[in-house]
Order: C-alpha cells, then structure tokens, then sequence
C-alpha cells in the first residue's frame, strides 16, 4: 500500500499548502464587516471548470495508486510471471504523446486566435488518440494470440484489467475532445473553444503520465527503481 | 478595524446574475423528475435512501425476530439470516446514510448556506441522482434474483464471498452487489466534485472559509475523503468481479470446493482486506463529519449561544478527516502483521480520539449556561450526544486488545457500533429533518408527533442496545442465526433477547408516525415563515420560503460576519444573521 500513501502523502501537502492560504487562524468571531466594505471579485481566480478537473484528476490519480498498489502486493506471491511487453506498446506510447503535443499546440493556437490552425490541430490530437486505443485493442489480440490469456497468470489480469481502465477514461476524454473538434469544425471561434482546449490537454497530459508509469510497470523498470530504492535505504 | 479578506484563489461571483446565466427548467419533467436544481435532487437522493433504508429497516425486524424466536419462523433459514444481515449492513452504511448525508444534505444546504445559486455544474449533478437510484436498483434486484441477495457479511471477505457455500456467491447475489457498489462510486464521484468545488468556488462575497457553518465544513471535508477513499472500494469491487466473472485470481486462493478443484490459485485475500479497510475506515468518519458538523449548528441555534470553540472544531473536522486515512490496519490485527506495523495503526487510532473528544467538549460548553430550547432539533442533539459519549466509552474497551479479545465477534461489538454509527448518526438526520423542514416546505412538523417519535425512537433505541452489551459480556455471538446446542447462555439472556426484539418493533413502528407526520405536515403543518428558528445562517434569509430556483433572487446576499452571532450582548435581538453589515460606528471588530 505504499504508493497510494505516497500519492495521498502529495494530496495531503497539496491540502496544507491551501489550507495555510486561508487564514485558518483568524478569529471569526472577532471580524464584522460593515456595508461597504466588502471585496469585488478577484479576476486572477481559476475557471471552475478547471478546478473541478483538478478534483477528478486527483480521484483518477487516486484509482491509479490503488490498482498500481495492488499490482505490488500481489506480485509478491510466487505465481507470478511478468508478461513480456509487445513492442506495439511503443508505437501506441509515441501516438499518445503526439496527441497530447497535439492539444498543446492547440492551445496554442486558440490562444493566437487561427481558427484553421486550431481545426487541423484539434483533429490531429483526436486521430492519433483513436490511434492509441486502436494499437491497445491490437497489443491485447497479439499478446492473447500468444498464449497470454487473461486467467492464466495474475500479471496478465492485472495488464488486461488497468490498460482496460486506462483506456475507459482515454475513451472518456475522447467523448470531450470530439464535442470540442465538432464545435471548431462547426464554425466555433477559437477564443470560445479555449477553455475546452485547456481542459482537454490538461487531462491529455496528466493520462499521458499515468500511461508512463503504468508502462513502465509492466517492464518491470518500475521494480528496479523500487529496488535502488531499497538499497539506498539500507 | 480588521480588514476582510477573501480567501486566495476565490472566485467571487458577482453580486448580480444575469438571468440568462441560470439554467431554466422548461417542463414539468425537467422542473421536477430530470432537475438540475440541486434542491430538487436533494430530495430525490433524499427519499431513494429513506425508502431503501426501509428495507434495511425491515431487515433488521426480521433478523431480531429470529434471534428472539428460533425456529418460528421457518423461512429464516441460516443462509436467509446471513443475507439479512449483509443487505442491512450494507444498505445502513452506504445507501441510506451516505447517501442521504453528501447527496441529501449536501444538494440542499451547501448551495444555499454558502449564497451560492445551484451546484456549480447542475448537469453532472443531475447524473448523479440518476446512477444512485440505478445503483439502489440493481442492489433492491438482487432480492428477486435467483439465488437471492449476497449473504458474505458486509464487509464482503473473500473467498467466501464468491463460493457456493455462501449465498448468493456462486449465483447472482455478489456480481449485483459488486456492481451496484460500483455504479453507487460512479454516481457519488459525479456529485462530489459538485460539492467540493461548489464550496471551493461558488462562496459569496464575504463568506471566507472561517465563516462557513460547521454543516458545510463537516459535509466539504467528508466529501473529499469520500471521493479519495471511494476508489478503494471500486478497485475492490472491480478486482472481485473479475475473479468472480472471469476466473482471475487477484484474491481467490487455490482451493478445493466439494471435491473439486477450483480454476483459482495464488490470490490474495489479505489484499482485499487492505482495500477494503483502507475505503472503510474513513467510511466510519465520512459518516460522521457531516453529522458533527449538523450537530453543532442545531446545538447552538437552538441553545441561542455560539459555538465554542468554533476554530478549533474545524481544525478537529480537518484533523480527523486526514488521521482517518492512516489507520485502516486496526481492522486487520487478527489477519497479522508486522507488530512495528501493529504499533503504528494502534498509535494513529488513538490519537484521532483526542481531536473528536475535543468536539464532545465543545458542544458540552455551548449548552453550558445557553438558553436551551428543548425544540425537536435539540431534542435529536442531544441524543446524538448521549448516545455518541456512550459508544464511544465501550469503544475504549474494544480498543485494548486484552479487552477486546474475549469480546469481539460478540453482541457486545455490534451494540458498540450500532451507538456509535447506527444511532447516532441517525438521531442527527432525525434533527436535521426536523430543523430544515420548515425550509425545505415552508411548514412546521407536528410538535406533538415529533415528541411521540422523539422518545419511543431515543429510548426504544437505547433499549435495544443497551442490554446488547450484557448479552456480549456473556459471550453470546455476533452474526449468528441461532445459538443451537452451544447454549450457554442463562435462560434470561434469552429473555432478553425477546425484550431486545420487541423494542425493535416498537421503534421501527414509531417510525410510521415519523413518515406519517412528513407526509400530513406538507399540507397541515403550521405555516413556518422564513426562519421560524430566528437561525444566523444564509439558509434562513432567502426571499422566498421554499427557497425558488437561483435561491437569492437578483441580488447574491453578502456576508459580514461568522455563523454563529446568538445572544451578542446589546445587539437588538437575540441573532444577527450573517448577512447583516456592523452598525456603522462601533462595531464589534472596530472595539476588538
Ligand atoms: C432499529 C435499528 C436497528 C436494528 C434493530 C438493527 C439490528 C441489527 C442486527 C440484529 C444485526 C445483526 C447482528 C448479528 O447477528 O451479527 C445488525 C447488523 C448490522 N447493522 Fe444494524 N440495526 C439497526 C440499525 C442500524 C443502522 C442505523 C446501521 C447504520 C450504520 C446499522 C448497521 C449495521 C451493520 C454495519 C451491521 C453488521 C452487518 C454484518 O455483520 O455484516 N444498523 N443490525
Ligand atoms: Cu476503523
């Protein structure tokens, strides 16, 4: 269970450092405002929209730690055989990252206002995403046609299982991203799809960093840097 | 004089709001079935848990019926008593309580006593109430599934879970409760990022973090645990489907079943047990936040003094919520551990009771020397304390391992947590609903029903568990559908226990009286006004009563001070709500 406690260690000072903005020591009791004297609005404060992502983001970064602590613990016990990594995972790793430069190029463009630019780059994010899943579904047939089937081994449950999550939340963030190309291509000015944009390669990025992590999990890289870990502890 | 600060990174919404910005029902279905009025889905998610909770209700008459009267009634077999006992358990915990705390009190209070409009994303709210009462149904299906309901205890232990020795775990009973529970996190995630970030960004001009009512700080704080220790049970859930479904073996060990050799080998029950604790500690609190949070607020309105204490309640709320997660291991003392381990968990343990007697203290000293209104409110209050303090003291037993080994598995534990996280939690909804009623319809609950309620269901609820403990200090066992040959027992711990079930009726049927009183007040109940409590919080100051869709009107109230001005000497009455500035010259903060 360490990795999810390290993760809520990172939400935990996340929390403090907010609180510690909040003047948390202040005597409520003791402050009446009178009429007047109360503040307008501050325009530097966060989108909601983009608040609340950072909320989900932290409940998917959560799942993560958990399916990822999980996949430790049960890898302890002695039937365990890694699965051997397709080298299709590569290619699908690179067509996720082109489509998270993809969404920050576009937000690039949105904020310069080219409303083509924006279009072409929108579509080229959704394509190389669709790409991604495409190679995922391909990565699965190739390791089931080599034996590697679901029940055989927990560590085949476990890479089925979380690239399968995975992939649900990047089909998720697909439903968003079509919606957003379907605006742009419907004569939506870029300004007005910037918000969105940002959303979307947001969660691009923060996918993208999980999909890392999870690859580097299965390649068992993740182990040797535990292990590196452990020796310079001891 | 203090200045006022916002809070940083506050979006403070402008005191005006066009009309075009507020979504607008346009018929009778979206206005009251698919709304995104969160005052709306407060009572959805609001009766869905009342009426599931009913069946929980139920549950535990017929289980008490069996424990006073063996072999009475002959359809209450072991396996059905076990499915009795599981659905209970479950649906108390997660689909009445939970429910009706976060998506109930939550949708209601949290938009109207921060001076915000609505939620700030209606629709994912709306979604919400929709895949909650799709959750309550697949679980209410397992009734009639073959096989009937899961019977593997609430806390749903594998292997057993997923044999054909237990109920339901080789039928359809375990993948619907696996299932339901996964559309119930599905569900909750959608709404919890609306309260959270309702609260983080919706607050009107003036109501700083500080100032916020100890309701909204219990609710914002359980939320946010729910949402990070949600996924635990979801990875769990999933985890377990897939063993169940697809033959993996994430928890399932090699095992032989009836002479045969089951597909599994290898899994990791301990690991279950991990992630399941690790959701179902913080459960405990999440629960409990928001009915210390209610408590203190019906404490002081109704005791007209303010809270004591109040920075150092929300610090307690804090404090508790962040401990909460870092002791999910004391549940698992007998599945062995590290003992370095054992010590940490015991040591966390320990130290969250300090915060939450601190709590217990302060709303002692509120009411000390307060003008106490015995009110229906307070009444609950009240209760809730007495049967808090008194759960909490047997719960020093449990938590010393020479104490708590003879007792555990006993009556003696579930008469523990039936005060701490049964009762309890309930007298506070009981409260609450009586306090906010007059808002949510406009009328008062008949007094004399409520009284009639109040005290068969506060002393017909200490009556049953109380002598509960008795029944545990003789060894009579928990989770078990009769004692059979192994009677040990005097012939009077079986008297009792037939006093035990009586009350049981008794009270599950004041509860008629509860439903009626609901249901009659809607039309008859006396006309309440706006604040018929003369409560400081914004709740109580909205134009109209019911509070109409956008809550303020056009202009967004401002706030000038903290929740809790009662009794402020020399103010003209006994309460200034938050929403009215300090008198010109000398004010309060000026003098301070
Ligand atoms: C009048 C009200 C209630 C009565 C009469 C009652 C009765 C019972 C009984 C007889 C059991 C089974 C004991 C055994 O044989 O082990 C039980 C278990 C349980 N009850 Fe209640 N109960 C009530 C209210 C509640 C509430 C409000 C909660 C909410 C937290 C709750 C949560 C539980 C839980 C978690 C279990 C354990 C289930 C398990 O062992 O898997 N009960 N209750
Ligand atoms: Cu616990």
């Amino acid at each position: 269970m360490s990795v999810i406690l390290i993760f809520m260690a990172g939400i935990a000072v996340i929390i403090t450092w907010w609180m510690a903005q909040q003047r948390l020591t202040s005597k409520p009791w003791l402050e009446v405002g009178r009429a007047g004297d109360v503040p307008d609005g501050s325009s530097s404060a966060p989108a909601t929209e983009k608040i609340g992502l950072y909320v989900f983001l932290a409940v998917v970064g959560a799942l993560f730690s958990l399916l990822i602590s999980a996949y430790f613990m049960r890898m302890d016990t002695a039937d365990w055989w890694s699965v051997p990594i397709p080298n299709l995972l590569w290619v699908n790793t690179a067509a996720l990252a082109a489509s998270s430069v993809a969404l920050h190029w576009t937000k690039a463009e949105t904020r310069e206002n080219r409303g083509e630019a924006t279009r072409v780059a929108l579509l080229a994010a959704l394509a190389t995403a669709v790409l991604f899943l495409i190679g995922q579904v391909l990565a699965w047939r190739e390791l089931a046609a080599a034996g590697y089937l679901l029940t055989n081994n927990p560590a085949n449950s476990f890479f089925y299982m979380i690239t399968g999550l995975h992939g649900l939340h990047i089909i998720g963030g697909l439903a968003v991203l079509s919606r957003t190309t379907w605006k742009a291509w419907n004569g939506a000015e870029p300004s007005g799809l910037r918000l969105s944009v940002e959303l979307c390669a947001i969660y691009w990025h923060f996918m993208l960093l999980v999909w890392l992590i999870l690859f580097a999990l299965f390649a068992g890289w993740a182990n040797d840097f535990i292990d590196i870990c452990r020796q310079l502890l001891t | 004089m203090v200045e006022i600060q916002s809070g940083i990174g506050t979006a403070i919404p402008p005191a005006e709001t066009e009309d075009m910005e507020l979504y607008h029902p346009k018929s009778w279905w979206t206005k009251y079935v698919f709304s995104q009025d969160a005052k709306i889905i407060a009572i959805q998610y609001s009766l869905t848990a009342i009426a599931i909770g009913l069946v929980a209700l139920v549950l535990s008459w017929l289980m008490r019926l069996q424990l006073a009267f063996p072999g009475a009634f002959t359809f209450i077999d072991a396996e059905r008593y076990y499915q009795f006992i599981t659905m209970h358990g479950m649906i108390m915990v997660i689909y009445l309580l939970t429910a009706l705390f976060l998506g109930g009190f939550g949708n209601y209070l949290i938009p109207l006593m921060i001076g915000a409009r609505d939620m700030v994303f209606p629709y994912a709210n709306m979604l919400s109430y929709w895949v909650y009462l799709l959750a309550v149904l697949v679980l209410a299906a397992s009734f009639f599934a073959p096989g009937g309901p899961t019977g593997a205890g609430w806390t749903l232990y594998p292997p057993q879970a997923v044999l054909s020795g237990t109920p339901g775990g080789q039928d359809w009973g375990i993948i619907l409760m696996l299932s339901s529970l996964i559309l119930f996190i599905i569900g909750f995630t959608m709404g919890g990022l609306n309260y959270v970030v309702t609260v983080l960004q919706a607050r009107t001009r003036g109501m700083t973090l500080m100032r916020m009512p100890l309701t909204i700080w219990g609710i914002f704080t359980a939320t946010v645990m729910a949402l990070l220790a949600f996924p635990a049970l979801f990875v769990a859930a999933v985890m377990m489907l897939f063993d169940r479904v697809l033959g993996t073996s994430f928890f399932m060990p090699a095992l032989v079943e009836m002479g045969t050799l089951l597909p599994h080998q290898g899994g990791s029950p301990l690991l279950f047990q991990h992630l399941f604790w690790f959701f179902g500690h913080p459960e405990v609190y999440i629960v409990a936040l928001p009915a210390f949070g209610i408590v203190s607020d019906l404490i002081s309105t109704h005791a007209r003094k303010n809270i004591f204490g109040y920075r150092m309640m929300v610090w307690a709320i804090v404090i508790i919520g962040g401990l909460s997660f870092i002791v999910w291991a004391h549940h698992m003392y007998v599945s062995g551990m590290n003992p370095a381990f054992g010590f940490f968990f015991a040591t966390t343990t320990l130290i969250i009771a300090v915060p939450t007697a601190i709590k217990v203290y302060n709303w002692v000293l509120t009411l000390w020397r307060g003008d106490i209104h015995l009110t229906l409110p307070m009444l609950f209050a009240l209760a809730f304390i007495v049967t808090f303090v008194n759960g909490g003291l047997t719960g020093l037993f449990l938590g010393n391992v020479v104490v708590d080994v003879p007792l555990s598995d006993t009556m003696f534990v579930v008469a523990h947590f039936h005060m701490v996280m049964g009762i309890a939690p309930i007298m506070v909804i009981f409260g609450a609903i009586y306090h906010w009623y007059p808002k949510i319809t406009g009328r008062m609950l008949n007094e004399t029903m409520g009284q009639i309620h109040f005290w068969i269901t506060f002393l017909g609820a200490y009556a049953i568990f109380f002598p509960m403990h008795y029944l545990g200090l003789m060894g009579v066992p928990r989770r078990y559908h009769e004692m059979g040959e192994t009677i040990f027992n005097p012939p009077s711990a079986h008297m009792l226990n037939i006093f035990i079930t009586v009350m049981a009726l008794v009270v599950g049927a004041a509860q008629i009286v509860f439903l009626f009183n609901l249901a009659w007040s809607l039309r008859k109940g006396k006309p309440a006004g706006g604040n018929p409590w003369r409560a400081t919080t914004l709740e109580w100051q909205t134009p109209q009563t019911p509070p109409v869709h956008g809550n303020w009107g056009k202009e967004l109230p401002v706030v000038y001070r903290w929740a809790y001005d009662y009794s402020v000497p020399g103010a003209a009455e006994d309460f200034i709500p938050q929403n009215q500035p300090a008198p010109d010259r000398l004010s309060r903060g000026a003098l301070a």
